[in-house]
């Protein structure tokens, strides 16, 4: 589904991918993980299409298609959802105004017609229920005022709703308290489908006891030092990345 | 993104640019008595009312044209603007749609008014001014059994000289202003509305002005009076044609509002603001002022302007009546080189009188736009209010957006409050967007929408969409 061959990517002059190649199939649920300033986010950052990032060797297919030759909007369009770690907030703009636009975007990218309103607020009510949030929330203005968990969590509500191909959360576990993490992680384990890919970045093993991985692949200086299973989270937890880094050497 | 990519997306034509081809009745350019006398024979008009603007014409004289707006435009040359243009029509004019030069109707077409539909569906009397000449008005007969009067002011000055011989001038005097005693000489049509004691206006009443004729100014000049009880809910619209000169636009807008009285002014003003490097465009000066002179009267201006290469416009509300209250309502988008010092004035006379001030300014492309606003607070408003709410956002870093309010407070028992705030579309705004599929136009179209919410609410329904769309249209592109 998703292919990322030899990716270079520079930040205002600085490598910070140095050969990065990932491979996900439909199906499966990946976590990325690694320290501090490894270039965790700017993958997912990379294949969102976020400005600021150049590559300047390498390539990434979504399903076939040359994403770096996408639109921003194309690549969600494609089914390439992007969670936010700080999503942004937008003062005036109603959420459930948001998750409309967003919805029919992608739905009129697809050749469908706008989604009835009746089953558009059914679609909605249903999933807000799911998050355990309240029906208050689509009249606030998105992310306005939202607490930590309240942001993460809408993030997760709008992945419900869009229903993309391949969902790609960066460190949706930040900030977040047991309850929420567990409600997140519920979100996150209802998207997991034969048809469809989770793609995990994460600091903390501590998700993945709730989310499990079917790989988990250690980034360390721009590249995958190490993939394995759910079980290398746990090996990473107990020895840190330096002893990963050792024996990757 | 990057400097030149913005400035493209900046870059938009105006869509309502088109010329009607239709022979005009004009007069030479230039200013004189001659001129204010030929306007005045060929709208048929009594002799006081020949005094009355060549009073206002001699005033203009010695009257020196206001430089304390924040706006930047050569010299108008009043000799080189010609002050009177009429649709070559039969004289009496046409007494219905049928009866209408058909090219005229198809360019209410393209500006997508359809005017007997609209009319007919909507319950809407439209008094469709084109050029100088009121040329058809829908419904005037179910407003009459009302006891309403809605018609052209030239009509008026003919058919009720009495009103106008007691409310004509009496909120915007004469010599008020520069470009207020230049209308007052050389006015050529408008809308005049009277809706008498007890009475609520059964529709909403609309008209649309446009440009067209070139190298003509249009002076138009509207007077509403709502006796006691009465209310109004009125609607103005405009869009124009795409000129290479500038096109100087001087219009006077009084309102009376008596005991417990409502008029409800909504504008959705669409003219064209001239190309990208300032080149053409419309020269808007506008004098629009509402006097609360009954006690408890209540006069609501609402906004949104978006045409106009110079925009200079204060609605203003006199709070003279006792609780009375005066609402102002704005959203003013300036793009490309578009210039705009707008705002309103609250003068509070009465006991116990408010105002309301809720001010949207959007500034895009390399424009530069000014709320300049009033609040003064008489020795005898005792306990008078006003709230002021004024916000800006920036797209792009091209653009500027100043405040100017100013507070004369002469009262101890006044409150006076005011908020204001600038923000700027981010960058990560967009992108949040874009990443859930939404166009990057649509998602600046959501945005914006979404900051001027407060104020289209305040719209008539119809208006509100049409408003939106406007929006639309007059952003596309302006990203950064």
């Amino acid at each position: 589904m998703l292919q990322v061959t030899d990716l270079h990517v520079t930040v205002e002059d600085k490598e910070i991918l140095k050969g990065l190649t990932l491979t996900i199939n439909a199906g499966e649920v990946h976590a990325i993980m690694g320290p501090n300033g490894a270039g965790k986010s700017t993958l997912s950052a990379v294949i969102a299409g976020k400005d600021g990032y150049e590559v300047t060797q390498g390539s990434i297919t979504f399903e076939g298609k040359d994403v770096l030759e996408m639109e921003i909007e194309e690549r969600a369009q494609a089914g390439l959802l992007l969670g936010f770690q700080y999503p942004v907030e937008i003062p005036g703009v109603k959420n459930i105004y948001l998750l409309k636009s967003a919805l029919n975007a992608q739905r009129k990218a697809r050749g469908l017609e706008d989604m009835p309103a009746p089953e558009f607020m059914k679609l909605v009510k249903e999933k807000l229920g799911f998050m355990k949030m309240d029906a208050s929330f689509l009249q606030r203005a998105v992310n306005e005022g939202f607490s930590g968990g309240e942001k993460k969590r809408n993030e997760i509500l709008q992945m419900l709703v869009l229903q993309p191909k391949l969902a790609m959360l960066d460190e949706i576990d930040s900030g977040l308290d047991i309850d929420a993490m567990k409600v997140v992680a519920d979100g996150v384990n209802s998207l997991r489908a034969e048809e469809r890919a989770i793609l995990l970045v994460t600091h903390y093993q501590r998700l993945l006891d709730y989310i499990v991985p079917d790989k988990v692949h250690v980034l360390v200086d721009g590249r995958i030092v190490k993939t394995g299973d759910a079980e290398l989270a746990k090996q990473l937890e107990a020895n840190g990345y330096e002893g990963i880094e050792e024996s990757a050497a | 993104m990057a400097t030149e990519e913005m400035e493209q997306l900046v870059r938009r034509e105006y869509k309502d640019g088109f010329v009607t081809d239709i022979e005009s009745d004009t007069l030479p350019p230039g200013l004189d008595e001659d001129t204010i006398a030929f306007i005045s024979k060929k709208k048929g008009e009594p002799e006081w009312m020949l005094e009355w603007r060549l009073d206002a014409y001699r005033q203009w004289l010695n009257m020196k044209e206001p430089s304390w707006a924040h706006l930047d435009y050569p010299p108008i040359d009043y000799q080189a603007i010609s002050y009177f243009s009429a649709p070559k029509r039969p004289e009496d004019g046409p007494q219905s749609l049928d009866e209408v030069d058909p090219k005229l109707l198809e360019t209410y077409e393209k500006l997508g008014i359809p005017l007997h539909e609209r009319a007919a569906l909507a319950g809407v009397a439209v008094d469709a001014v084109f050029d100088s000449v009121s040329v058809t008005t829908t419904f005037k007969k179910e407003l009459s059994e009302a006891g309403v009067i809605f018609c052209s002011i030239s009509e008026a000055i003919r058919d009720y000289p009495e009103l106008i011989k007691q409310y004509l001038g009496t909120v915007v005097p004469v010599a008020d202003n520069y470009f207020a005693a230049l209308n007052s000489a050389v006015f050529t049509d408008g809308s005049f509305v009277f809706v008498p004691e007890g009475v609520t206006c059964p529709m909403e009443l609309s008209t649309y002005f446009r440009i067209n004729a070139a190298n003509t100014g249009q002076f138009e000049r509207t007077l509403i009076i709502c006796e006691n009880r009465a209310q109004v809910s009125y609607l103005e619209g405009c869009t124009a044609p795409m000129r290479d000169e500038n096109q100087l636009h001087a219009a006077v807008v009084e309102l009376v509002a008596l005991d417990d009285a409502y008029i409800k002014y909504s504008t959705v003003q669409n003219w064209y603001p001239g190309d990208e490097n300032g080149k053409g465009g419309i020269y808007n000066f506008v004098t629009k002022r509402g006097d609360c002179r009954g006690a408890r009267s209540r006069i609501s201006w609402t906004q949104v302007e978006t045409g106009s290469a110079i925009t200079w416009k204060y609605p203003s509300c006199v709070l003279r009546g006792k609780d009375s209250i005066g609402e102002f309502y704005s959203v003013a988008v300036t793009n490309g080189r578009q210039q705009a010092d707008t705002g309103t004035k609250m003068i509070h006379i009465g006991e116990g009188t408010r105002s309301y001030i809720v001010a949207k300014g959007i500034s895009a492309g390399k424009s530069d736009q000014s709320y300049r606003g009033l609040v003064k607070i008489g020795p005898r408003a005792k306990g008078a209010r006003n709230f002021t709410q004024c916000d800006s956002l920036l797209i792009g870093d091209k653009c500027g957006a100043h405040t100017f309010p100013y507070q004369e407070i002469g009262n101890s028992t006044a409150t006076i409050e005011h908020e204001a705030t600038t923000s700027k579309i981010g960058e990560d705004q967009l992108f949040y967007c874009r990443s859930r599929g939404i166009s990057e136009e649509d998602a600046v179209s959501m945005i914006v929408n979404g900051f001027c919410k407060d104020v289209f609410q305040e719209l008539p329904m119809e208006f509100a969409v049409e408003a939106e769309a406007l929006l639309n249209v007059t952003l596309e592109g302006a990203v950064g």
